[in-house]
This record gives structure tokens, C-alpha cells and sequence, in this order.
């Protein structure tokens, strides 16, 4: 059962189809963007560096990359402060109405995009809150806040209440035993939670096609457009920089676990 | 900031059944728990609000009343819509389980270097901005695509991919595989090995060892997979939007149009609330599957994450 050698290669063949499949696709965006011509063709038959010059001087792929960014670091800064802050409230206690309160907390994680989206352009809508930056701002802090409250939440599982009461012992005060004990031990998963939180809102296109207007746009929204409504090979150069900007602060998140796991 | 305990939490019993700590620390407690406020506030008004009035939006307009919900069950084109997205959903299901199956039963047979690299590659679909990767299989789909190339050059021929089912489930099912093969890996990894064992020494062929052993044991993994898979599916919008046709449109699209296009939150207030309901339904399935077999949560936690 461990496997005849058939069996085994099989299975091996399998498992590098199945790697292909979920590799591959993705990086053909890259040479795509290095192309010279005005086209999608693949491969290309000449090279440049055109797209890329045109995502960054054409105004509309300028300014939603850099509204991109910028929401992306409020959004991380806010989620991260409100997470953190509540997975120190919630950390060991129970009280009547608990698990409804971490269902609340999963839940935009858990609610089809398409529900959120809706229910939130509704509600923008007689807000006034459809494309303005504030908008953009809660609809993804909502969005990252799951992931800051689990990744903290798990780091706070490391910490040992003796050395809390200890500290306490000694006479510190409680900021100066969270910010000389506690927040030393939890900075793993604080800063995991930041780094999902800016990915969240960076890569975020679903409710951000809602709340967005023609006035403001995130990156992913104009990358949206771009696929819908033109052929446009600069879209291979946008998705060529979210791609290393999302993969390489995910692979961030991996280091810092590797780190914090013993 | 500096008055509160952020830290009481850390300072306070560690069991959750501990008797009731002195009335000092108790208040530390109260006051710490005000640290959740904050979060709960943003999630109220701009998360559970909005759900609210769109529930209530869906029985009110255009009048009070359950006419938008009766209207889906009567409208030809909202059934034909809901059970191509359930159909389509289960063949990417199908898919994923088919695929990751034997994917996850690799990942338990090799060696842990392997191990980590076959992980790695089945978390691809995490690290990757979902946009990016929508838009590379837009590129590999087209007719004189990458994948149409290939096809040609096994002389298969060319086959039209964007804009039919077909390429929809490969993009889709691509990036809903590690949903199943984590849970699936993790069920596997859980079963004791001896029982196949004992089963081939008894006399059992391979073929019945596994399916009166091994597939059992492993079939909590396969069903919390799925039905996470089943979930997702049903309420994914992005890539039926831009691999798929118009024609073809799948339920998320729909809700799309109701609002874009017709501007009748009633109809896409319902089809919101009908497609919620659906997933937390399905999830309490996981749920409830996952807590009698212990193993398999934290495959789908990690997933999540």
C-alpha cells in the first residue's frame, strides 16, 4: 500500500502535473511584460521594457497604484492596532456570548465576497462613502481585521501568565509589562498579521469594484477594467509588480513563522 | 492606553473554568476587555450594519414582503443561474478531489523535504494576487493561447477555453486546491498505517485494503475539503467574470448585474441572503464533521489563513 513502484511513479507524475498547473499559469505574466509588442501574444517575439514605462507614467495606472499603496498602509496600520488591541482583550477569557464574538470576527473571512460587496455598496451608497478613501479604508480594514486577530491570538497562546504576574510583581506598571514582556513575544504575530492585512487590502477586488468610482481606483480595480474592457499588454507589467509585492510580503510572513516556531 | 491592562489578559488564570479572580483583578479584566471595542465598532457599523439593512432591504423594496424571494424561485433565468453555479461548483469540487487526493497521499509517502516543497507549490495559490493570476489564465486561455498551442501541437486542435465552462473550471479549481489538499493531507497523516498493514497481512488485496481501510478513514478530509471548495465556488465572482462569458454567468455575476445594471437591491438583496445562507449551511456541515473528527480543523484553519 506504500506503493508498488508503479503506483509510486504515478502518483509522482501526478504531483508534478498538479505543481505545473498551479505554478506555471502565474508566471507567464512575467516575460508577457518584458514583451515589445502590443499584444498578449505568448511568446513574445520581441522584448522591452515599454509596459512597464507606461504603467509608470500613463496617469490612470500611476494613481491607482499609488492609491493602492496608500490604502493598503492605512488599512494595515488601523486592522493591526484594532486586531491587536482586541486579541489582547479577547486572550483567555470566556464569558456568555463568546463564541459569538470570534464567529463575528471570522466572519468577513467566511461571507462570500460578493454578499460583503453588496451589503457594503448599499450601505455606502446612503453614506456617501462610494469612492471616497474612507470608504475604501473600512471596506478592507473589515476585510483584514480575521487575519490580524488569528495570527496575535495564536502568539498570545506563547505567552507564559507567569511572566504577566511577574512583572506585575516587580512592580511594573500594565503598559510597561505589554510593552517590555508581551508585545517581545507576540511581535512574530503582530507583524504576520500586518503583512496579511497590507496583502488583504493590496490584493483585495471583489468589494473594491463596489465601493470604487471612475474618480478613484484601487490597482486591482483597474487591472479589473483593463481585462474587461481593452487589450492593453500593460497590464502584464501591473500584474508583474503586484505579483512581487504580494508574493514577496508573503514570503515575509513565512520567514517570520519559521523565526518564531522553535 | 496607559491607565488600562492591556497585559491583564496575560496576567489572569490561564484555564477557562477558573474560579472567579479577586475583585481587583477582575476590574483589570473589564477594563482590558474594553481593548475589543475598537474592532467591534468597525465591524458593527461598517460589516454587520450594512448585512442587516441588505436583509431588510431584500423584504421591503420595492414593497414589504417576501415578493423578491417568491420571485426567485418563479424567475426561469435566477433557477437556471442558481443550478449552473451548483453544478459548476460540484465539477470544480469533483475536480479539486480528484486531483488533490492522490496529491496529499504523495505528500504523506515521500520524504519531509519533499514534503515541505509539495506544500509550498499547493500554497502557490495563497501567495499569489488573485487579479494577477485571473489574468494569466485570460492570457493562456485565449484561442491562439499557450494552453491552445500545446493542445495543437498533441493534435488535439484548437478548442475555444475563454468563455466556456471548460477554462472556467480549470482556473477555478486551481485556485481552490489547497482548500482540499490540506484537509486531505491532514486526515492522511492521522491514520495509523498498521491498520492497512494488518489488512494486506490478513490477506486483503491493495485495491480492498484501500477502499475498506484507508479510504474511510481519510474520508473526513475529503468531505470538509469539498464542502469548503463547494462554498467558495458558489460565491466566487472574480474569475467567472473575466474567464467565463456573460452568457454563462454564474450567481456572484448575477447579484453583480441585479445591482450595476438594474439597480434593484430587493432581487440582489435576496439572491445575497439565499447565497449566504447556503454557505453558513454548508459550513456548519464542515463544522459540525470537523468537531466529531478532531484532525481535520486545523487543516482547514491553516488554509484560511
Amino acid at each position: 500500500m506504500t506503493g508498488g513502484p508503479t503506483l509510486r511513479r504515478v502518483l509522482v507524475g501526478i504531483g508534478i502535473l498538479v505543481g505545473v498547473w498551479l505554478v506555471v499559469p502565474t508566471l507567464v505574466v512575467v516575460p508577457i511584460s518584458f514583451s515589445g509588442e502590443d499584444s498578449f501574444a505568448f511568446p513574445p517575439s520581441s522584448w522591452g521594457l515599454e509596459h512597464y514605462a507606461t504603467f509608470f507614467t500613463e496617469s490612470s495606472w500611476l494613481t491607482s497604484l499609488l492609491v493602492s499603496l496608500q490604502i493598503a498602509l492605512i488599512v494595515t496600520v488601523v486592522a493591526t492596532l484594532l486586531g491587536t488591541a482586541a486579541a489582547l482583550a479577547l486572550d483567555r477569557t470566556s464569558f456568555r456570548g463568546r463564541g459569538a464574538l470570534d464567529g463575528l470576527f471570522m466572519a468577513p473571512l467566511i461571507i462570500p465576497g460578493i454578499v460583503v460587496a453588496v451589503a457594503l455598496y448599499a450601505a455606502f451608497l446612503g453614506w456617501g462613502l462610494i469612492g471616497t478613501p474612507l470608504g475604501f479604508v473600512v471596506a478592507h480594514t473589515v476585510l483584514a481585521l480575521p487575519f490580524v486577530v488569528v495570527n496575535v491570538a495564536a502568539a498570545l497562546q506563547n505567552v507564559d501568565p507567569v511572566l504577566g504576574r511577574a512583572a506585575a510583581g516587580l512592580g511594573a506598571s500594565g503598559w510597561a509589562t505589554f510593552r517590555q514582556v508581551t508585545l517581545p513575544i507576540i511581535r512574530p504575530g503582530v507583524l504576520a498579521g500586518a503583512l496579511f492585512a497590507f496583502v488583504t487590502s493590496f490584493d483585495e477586488v471583489v468589494v473594491s469594484l463596489f465601493v470604487q468610482s471612475p474618480q478613484l481606483q484601487t490597482l486591482p480595480v483597474r487591472m479589473f477594467t483593463s481585462v474587461t474592457n481593452e487589450v492593453d499588454p500593460t497590464i502584464a507589467a501591473a500584474s508583474t509588480v503586484v505579483l512581487v509585492v504580494s508574493t514577496a510580503l508573503l514570503g515575509l510572513v513565512a520567514l517570520t513563522r519559521r523565526k518564531s516556531t522553535p | 492606553m496607559t491607565v488600562t491592562s492591556p497585559v491583564a489578559g496575560a496576567a489572569a488564570p490561564a484555564p477557562p473554568r477558573a474560579p472567579d479572580p479577586p475583585p481587583g483583578r477582575r476590574l483589570a479584566r473589564r477594563v482590558s476587555l474594553l481593548l475589543a471595542v475598537p474592532a467591534l465598532l468597525v465591524l458593527l457599523v461598517f460589516f454587520v450594519v450594512p448585512a442587516l439593512r441588505l436583509l431588510w432591504l431584500s423584504v421591503t423594496t420595492p414593497e414589504p414582503g417576501f415578493g423578491n424571494y417568491t420571485a426567485l424561485v418563479a424567475d426561469d433565468v435566477t433557477t437556471t443561474i442558481v443550478l449552473r453555479t451548483l453544478l459548476m461548483a460540484a465539477v470544480v469540487t469533483v475536480v479539486c478531489v480528484l486531483v488533490a487526493y492522490p496529491y496529499a497521499y504523495l505528500m504523506t509517502i515521500v520524504s519531509g523535504r519533499w514534503r515541505g516543497v509539495l506544500l509550498a507549490v499547493v500554497l502557490v495559490p495563497f501567495w499569489t494576487s488573485l487579479m494577477a493570476r485571473t489574468f494569466a489564465w485570460v492570457v493562456l486561455l485565449q484561442d491562439n493561447g499557450v494552453v491552445n498551442q500545446v493542445l495543437g501541437a498533441v493534435g488535439l486542435g484548437p478548442v475555444r477555453l475563454l468563455g466556456t465552462t471548460a477554462g472556467v473550471t480549470l482556473a477555478m479549481a486551481q485556485v481552490m486546491l489547497p482548500f482540499v489538499v490540506l484537509p486531505v493531507y491532514t486526515a492522511m497523516r492521522g491514520i495509523d498505517r498498521r491498520l492497512v498493514d494488518a489488512a494486506l497481512s490478513l490477506g486483503a488485496r491493495p485495491v480492498t485494503a484501500f477502499t475498506r481501510v484507508y479510504l474511510p478513514l481519510s474520508l473526513p478530509g475529503v468531505a470538509a475539503g469539498a464542502t469548503l471548495v463547494m462554498v467558495l465556488s458558489l460565491g466566487f465572482y472574480v474569475t467567472p467574470s473575466l474567464v467565463g462569458s456573460p452568457q454563462q454567468s454564474m450567481l456572484a455575476q448575477f447579484i453583480s448585474v441585479q445591482v450595476n445594471q438594474l439597480v434593484d437591491f430587493g432581487a440582489a438583496g435576496a439572491l445575497a441572503v439565499t447565497l449566504l445562507v447556503v454557505t453558513l449551511l454548508l459550513l456548519g456541515g464542515v463544522r459540525m464533521l470537523t468537531r466529531t473528527r478532531g484532525a481535520t480543523g486545523s487543516g482547514i484553519a491553516g488554509g484560511l489563513t
